[in-house]
């Protein structure tokens, strides 16, 4: 994949369905580097829908299919030369419920680099104190590394699965509510986290949590849902992108009367 | 809800809530029980079984010899006697015997030809008395037979033979053990025991004591017609070669078609025709197994494996397990949460890389499980091995996987099935080894599946 366009990510007339199920709909958006970007809507709307097309998770359902384009840097990544395994390496992802390994903390981090070949004691060393660092674990965990992932509490396992995706080196970073299963403290500290990844990262983060997109977005996209009326049930439904501006704006002045509703936490 | 919700007329209150609940809760009550005591029956029958095997492995014997020990070394030590002195003692008392012990220990060709063959080829080897070299063992007379057998053979093994045949201690009476314990207990109070009073009348030579059947001497001695030195290791060595072919064969091959329908195959009505196939598989009674495995290693493909070798029955025994092995390795696939495969997928791995790395150990518990159901199976399976040829009488260690051979649970039906009642002793005194096999081989399972279940947790 090679570096161009303006933007680090561009979504272009995508269509995104579960067998014959329409998902969503028609969404565009262009995400710049290095900013973070949360994706907030109702629940049902398909924001997770999206955000798991960006690294092509959406591959692991067999049903699942994604129409338009998915670029990065004007590559698309559903070109038939492109392989998921390299596009999820360059886009990590980061999940709603903590999932380490049932592996060492150190053996957690290893093995993504390990996946890619990367041998050699000193060098993985290396990568999984830079890791951890990264994520702020380092001071927490550095005298036990050889203890299970699973043995930390929530917030630490989930600042493991930051550092493990950080460490095969990704440009974009996709995060899955990340915070919905954390308490306020570990909640402040993966917000906090962000705040300095965002430095040597694009972020993209699904939330259900407002006050989250307000304190950590530089842009918010609202989702939301449009049905068939006259037909009843789920099957009908869909989701859309309804709009998208930096978080300042959309949160001050939406431009849709059903954005500023949602905002006001009218619906949810 | 607000607060002055107030109650409708469907939900029981008061006295009528307090009957609805009792109603409920003798019900639960009533189940309870029933579990309970279907607990019971289940130990019940299973302390009945142990006892009854026990009952019958140890206890009271009269032995009597047929010739003293004494009458043939002064003393009665045969062990003090060299390999010629014991092959003369065969010579006098067994000799019509001596090519049997030739053939069971020297032949170095196979059983029917062996009569008909040269001995420089027959024996091939072994020292031979001058001029026998191209006579065959049916030409020599019986002194050049002892000679072989006295220049060829260890000293342990001719004592054996001495033992078995000429000494021939019999069991003349066997008491059981609860018949032993009253017995034993009457002596313990100063009383002269029953059961020796009765022996000393109606066997005065007998030798009276409290015998285990199963001894040491048991597990190492190979089978015999003579229920006082038969012992197992031929059957025994056989079911470990039989089921180390089996897990080998079936273990690998049913975990990689379990991967394959679980992880790779598509949602396709041939798979789902294969997968319901599997499943019916394992309801397949295992007489069948025995005849596809008669048809399948013994016969078509007896160049590779031999005929009725153990490679044939340790392959049929496999494909017995096979499907009971993928079918609960798939549940145990399919019981990995989806966040590890994620989580995988989610640093860049591929599709094997995160089977291999990350499904696979975390089913392995459940793998394990399946595969100790499956080869406990396997341990205990007769009918199968009947059909596809194992012996029930052979002398000589299995030495390779295309030997002839013969595993326990056969041995076990054959001695039950034999007239004299000490054999039921050695029975039991078998099925006791067999049970003790299963818990190893259990146990061992069990305990890599916890190391497997304590590295996934930390």
């Amino acid at each position: 994949m090679t570096q161009n366009g303006a933007y680090a990510i561009e979504l272009k007339n995508v269509d995104i369905y579960y067998g014959p199920k329409l998902a969503v709909k028609d969404v565009n958006l262009s995400l710049q580097s290095r900013k973070i970007t949360a994706f907030i809507g109702p629940s049902g709307c398909g924001k997770s829908t999206v955000l798991r097309s960006i690294n092509r998770m959406n591959d692991l359902i067999p049903s699942a299919r994604v129409e338009g384009q998915v670029t990065f840097h004007g590559q698309n990544l559903y070109d038939a030369n492109i392989d998921p395994v390299e596009v999820r390496r360059r886009i990590g992802m980061v999940f709603q419920k903590p999932n380490p390994f049932p592996k060492s903390i150190y053996d957690n981090i290893a093995y993504g680099p390990r996946l890619l070949g990367v041998k050699g004691k000193s060098t993985l060393d290396e990568i999984v104190e830079k890791s951890l660092k990264s994520s702020f674990l380092w001071d927490e965990v550095k005298d036990d590394l050889k203890k299970s992932g699973l043995a930390l509490s929530g917030g630490q396992q989930q600042r493991l699965c930051i550092a493990r995706t950080i460490a095969v080196e990704p440009e974009v970073i996709l995060m899955d509510e990340p915070c919905s299963a954390l308490d306020p403290i570990a909640t402040q500290a993966v917000e906090d986290l962000m705040k300095i990844l965002v430095k040597q990262y694009t972020i993209i983060i699904v939330t259900h949590n407002m006050q989250q997109a307000q304190r950590v977005a530089d842009y918010t996209a609202f989702y939301s849902i449009r049905k068939k009326e006259d037909v009843p049930g789920k099957e009908n439904r869909w989701g859309v992108l309804g709009e998208f501006a930096p978080t300042d704006q959309l949160f001050s002045k939406p431009n849709s009367e059903e954005t500023e509703r949602y905002i006001r936490g009218e619906f949810g | 809800m607000s607060a002055n919700n107030t109650p409708s007329n469907y939900m029981p209150s008061g006295e009528a809530f307090k009957r609805n609940l009792a109603g409920r809760n003798r019900r639960g009550g009533i189940w309870g029980t029933f579990y309970y005591l279907s607990l019971v029956v289940a130990i019940i029958a299973l302390i009945a079984l142990f006892l009854s095997i026990i009952n019958q492995a140890f206890g009271y014997v009269v032995e009597a010899d047929t010739i003293s020990p004494t009458e043939l070394v002064e003393g009665g030590d045969l062990s003090t006697l060299d390999s010629p002195a014991l092959a003369a003692i065969l010579l006098e008392n067994v000799p019509g015997r001596l090519i049997v012990y030739t053939r069971d220990t020297l032949s170095r060709v196979s059983e029917d030809v062996f009569t008909r063959t040269p001995l420089r080829e027959a024996v091939a080897g072994s020292t031979l008395p001058a001029g026998t070299e191209d006579l065959d063992i049916t030409d020599i007379t019986a002194e050049q037979r002892a000679e072989i057998l006295g220049a060829n053979l260890g000293a342990d093994v001719l004592v054996d033979y001495v033992t078995e045949d000429v000494v021939e201690a019999n069991v003349e009476r066997a008491w059981s053990l609860f018949e032993s314990i009253p017995a034993a207990v009457t002596q313990l109070f100063g009383q002269p025991n029953p059961l020796l009073v009765e022996a000393i009348e109606e066997y005065p030579d007998g030798d009276f004591y409290f015998r285990s059947w199963l001894t040491l001497d048991f597990i190492t001695s190979r089978g015999s017609d003579e229920p006082t030195v038969a012992g197992i290791r031929i059957a025994l060595l056989g079911t470990i070669w039989v089921i180390i072919i089996t897990l080998g064969f079936a273990f690998p091959v049913g975990v990689g078609a379990a991967i394959y329908l679980q992880e790779y195959a598509t949602d396709t009505p041939l798979n789902r025709l294969i997968e319901t196939n599997i499943r019916n598989l394992a309801g397949v009674p295992s007489i069948i197994y025995g005849l596809l495995g008669l048809a399948i290693f013994a016969r078509a493909l007896s160049d590779i494996t031999g005929g009725r070798t153990i490679l044939s029955a340790g392959l049929t025994l496999g494909l017995l397990i096979l499907p009971v092995i993928i079918i609960n390795s798939q549940e145990a696939l399919r019981a990995v949460p989806s966040s590890i495969r994620e989580a995988s997928y989610g640093v860049g791995a591929t599709k094997w890389q995160t089977i291999w790395n990350q499904v696979l150990p975390a089913a392995m518990p459940g793998i394990l499980t399946g595969t100790i159901l499956a080869s406990s199976r396997a341990l205990g399976e007769t009918a199968p091995l009947i059909v596809v040829g194992a012996s029930t009488t052979i002398f000589r260690n299995p030495l390779s996987i295309i030997d002839k051979f013969t595993v326990l649970p056969i041995q076990i039906f054959d001695w039950t099935s034999r007239p004299q009642a000490e054999f039921r002793a050695v029975a039991a005194a078998a099925i006791i080894v067999l049970i003790v096999l299963l818990l190893l081989l259990n146990t061992t399972a069990i305990i890599l599946r916890q190391r497997f279940r304590k590295s996934l947790q930390g």
